[in-house]
């Protein structure tokens, strides 16, 4: 049970300061990301000097496509090219 | 007030592949993951953002897998902890175990699911209370600086904060 008395009221906001900025815009974006990321794998299965290209350098591939290469994004990626 | 959708039906929606509600729900559960990997375990800069995307991509990754919908609050809490454990034990930082009983995480974490309690409250109380109460509490922003922002006095920012207090004591009460 929460004690709802201002002063406590008032801490416990504190405790959720603001996301630094793009970081939540990421994460909105991620649905699209995904669906760009579709696309390249679908790309590299038909293209062999495609999937080369972004097997031998992931980041700089999506770079490429206009992806922002963060960690999950490169992994998601690599687990999709393995799978295809 | 506001009307506020609940986490179920935010969920539920996103599932049915809704934009829309995926935007509310990565805004409604910032805070919160950034607060449990920042504030709860400590990790800062590259970690605390590799965590904070990786839980989103999860999140969305298995969204399917939800057993129920109303559970995605501690579903959230829980990857975010799972991730930075991760994250610290990746690093060779302090042992998960050790970390968890020596730095008081369990405590931190519980402050922080009473904290986004009050979160959901200050979005059902809506504007302007919810921008003067954010920009007062969580922005660290003075009374000559929210009024400014707000077009106000700030002679009166004082006497908004606390009515606003009021109300949104009143909406968690109302809750409880």
């Amino acid at each position: 049970m929460i004690n709802y008395d201002e002063q406590r009221i008032g801490e416990l906001l504190r405790l959720l300061p603001a996301v630094p900025d793009g970081w939540v815009r990421a994460a909105q974006e991620l649905p699209q990301a995904r669906a760009e990321l579709a696309a390249i794998v679908a790309r590299a299965e038909e293209d062999a000097v495609f999937r080369a290209k972004v097997v031998a350098d992931l980041e700089a591939a999506l770079e490429a496509e206009g992806i922002d290469p963060i960690p999950s994004v490169v992994a998601a990626l690599r687990v999709r090219l393995e799978q295809a | 007030m506001a009307e506020t959708v609940t986490d179920a039906q935010l969920v539920a929606r996103c599932r049915a592949g809704d934009q829309a509600a995926w935007n509310e729900l990565v805004e409604r559960f910032s805070r919160y993951v950034y607060a449990i990997a920042v504030q709860g375990f400590r990790l800062q800069g590259h970690d605390a953002e590799d965590v904070f995307q990786e839980v989103f991509a999860r999140v969305y990754e298995r969204l399917d897998r939800l057993r129920s919908d109303e559970a995605i609050r501690p579903w959230i809490a829980q990857l975010t902890r799972r991730l930075c454990i991760d994250r610290l034990r990746a690093g060779g930082r302090e042992s998960p175990a050790e970390l968890e009983e020596t730095a008081g995480v369990d405590e931190r974490l519980a402050a922080l699911d009473d904290a986004l309690t009050i979160r959901a409250g200050l979005d059902a109380v809506g504007d302007p209370c919810r921008e003067i109460l954010d920009r007062f509490f969580c922005q660290d922003e003075s009374y000559k600086v929210i009024g400014e922002a707000l077009d106000l006095p700030s002679g009166t920012i004082a006497s908004r904060i606390s009515r606003c207090l009021t109300k949104l004591r009143s909406e968690l009460e109302g809750r409880s």
